[in-house]
């Protein structure tokens, strides 16, 4: 399309052209006896080969160098930010790390904590328990003790009684040995049933 | 675009295509022409945009630097996309080449300017200096092996007699191709220009102030071929550097 396009002009102006060649007769381009259509030719030459030598040592590689530094500075500054993310990165993850492990010795300081309360006040309700059961124990053995002395009381009490319900009723009084073991034998029976 | 030369009711299209002698009497002395005088201003403008647009050198270019470093960048990726990697090595001849045409091209449109690209003798030795260039850069390459350019491989040997002799006739024509249409396109351009221009002066001569009223209609046109001599003058360099990108490609490659 670009090449058709480029000929529309061409098209346009050959009438013209054409016209204009009539009447004036020939085309300068074409007039081969001026000696100066050859010789801007040989000037073209030198003209554009010293343009190409200036261009190709000077120029060129002028724009090259200051594109190349741009394309090291960017590539310098991303790997710049590349190692600053990864430190972040790094930093980041430390952060985190400590922060697990003080989350993790809290936990484990709390545990102990929790742990130690637990066997004081497991120490302590066994510590009470054990007074407790001493003071029940000496208490009962009180009790026992009393009811021992009361049964002993009981006995004595029992056997005057009967010696004297005896003494009364028969009118003498009951030889003490054969006394003793009757009434014992009748407690015991009584406590038995 | 010339000096109009409306000599009395003639038009004289063709006259600014005549050279003269450039630089004075040193110049007149070497035939310098005026032609030439032109190729010296287009490089002056190249390398003084190279120079003073990359002055700065700076990581974020200005104005000119970004123009200098587009220009750079722009023919640097045609040679790389038609030649391939080896194209870095004519990155410079194509380089020379586009801003040479495109600077010939844009300094023509200013007015009293010569417009050394609408001459055939020098778009023909840009084009024959190209086509030395391909061919040269292809027997380095291949050898005597380049001649098999010449006839395709697979195709039926019997319409060798017949197929040899057509390559060679197109291969040939590309020089002749290449300097005819951007001679051709230049010359019509400029033509127009001065007969449209001749036009105005002709009107608002012989006919008065009706004249004058008439003579905005060649003006117009003119002012519209302006914009679209820019395109020309673009699109002509570029065709002719994408053309010689093109054959150093098959240069390079053979097909």
């Amino acid at each position: 399309m670009p090449r058709f396009a480029a000929f529309v002009p061409v098209f346009a102006a050959l009438p013209t052209l054409a016209w204009a060649e009539e009447r004036k007769g020939g085309m300068p381009q074409l007039d081969f006896a001026d000696k100066l259509l050859l010789s801007q030719v040989v000037w073209l030459a030198i003209i554009f080969f010293a343009l190409y030598l200036l261009l190709a040592q000077w120029g060129l590689p002028r724009v090259a160098s200051v594109l190349d530094e741009r394309a090291r500075r960017i590539s310098g500054d991303l790997d710049a930010a590349h190692a600053a993310k990864q430190n972040a990165d790094d930093a980041l993850a430390e952060l985190n790390a400590a922060a697990r492990h003080a989350h993790d010795e809290a936990q484990k300081a709390i545990a102990s904590a929790t742990e130690r309360a637990k066997k004081e006040a497991l120490a302590q309700t066994s510590a009470l328990d054990a007074r407790l059961k001493a003071e029940l124990e000496a208490a009962e053995a009180r009790i026992k003790a009393a009811e021992q002395a009361a049964a002993g009381a009981l006995r004595e009490a029992a056997t005057e009684t009967a010696a004297t319900l005896i003494s009364r009723l028969t009118g003498r009084m009951p030889e003490g040995p054969a006394l003793g073991p009757a009434i014992e034998q009748a407690l015991a029976a009584r406590q038995a049933g | 675009m010339a000096v109009l030369a409306a000599e009395g009711s003639t038009i004289d299209a063709l006259g600014q295509f005549r050279l003269g002698h450039g630089l004075g009497e040193v110049g007149g002395s070497v035939n310098f022409t005026n032609a030439n005088e032109i190729m010296l201003l287009a490089g002056a403008v190249i390398l003084g945009l190279l120079f003073f647009g990359m002055k700065p050198r700076a990581i974020v270019p200005g104005r000119l630097q970004a123009l200098a470093e587009y220009l750079y960048d722009f023919i640097y990726n045609m040679c790389v996309d038609q030649i391939g990697e080896e194209g870095k090595r004519f990155f410079p001849f194509i380089f020379t080449l586009f801003t040479f045409i495109l600077m010939g091209n844009l300094l023509g449109l200013f007015p009293y300017f010569f417009t050394f690209t609408s001459h055939l003798v020098v778009t023909g030795a840009l084009a024959i200096l190209v086509i030395v260039l391909v061919t040269l850069v292809a027997l380095r390459i291949h050898g005597l092996h380049f001649f098999s350019y010449f006839f395709p491989a697979g195709a039926p040997k019997l319409l060798a007699p017949l197929i040899i002799p057509i390559e060679i006739l197109s291969y040939l024509s590309r020089p002749v191709s290449l300097s005819i249409r951007l001679f051709a396109n230049m010359t019509a351009g400029h033509v127009m220009f001065e007969v449209f221009a001749t036009f105005m002066l002709m009107l608002a001569g012989a006919l008065g102030a009706l004249g004058y009223a008439l003579a905005l209609g060649p003006l117009v046109l003119n002012i519209a071929l302006m914009g679209f001599e820019l395109l020309v003058a673009f699109l002509q360099a570029y065709v002719f550097a994408i053309l010689t990108c093109i054959y150093l490609h098959d240069a390079v490659h053979l097909h």
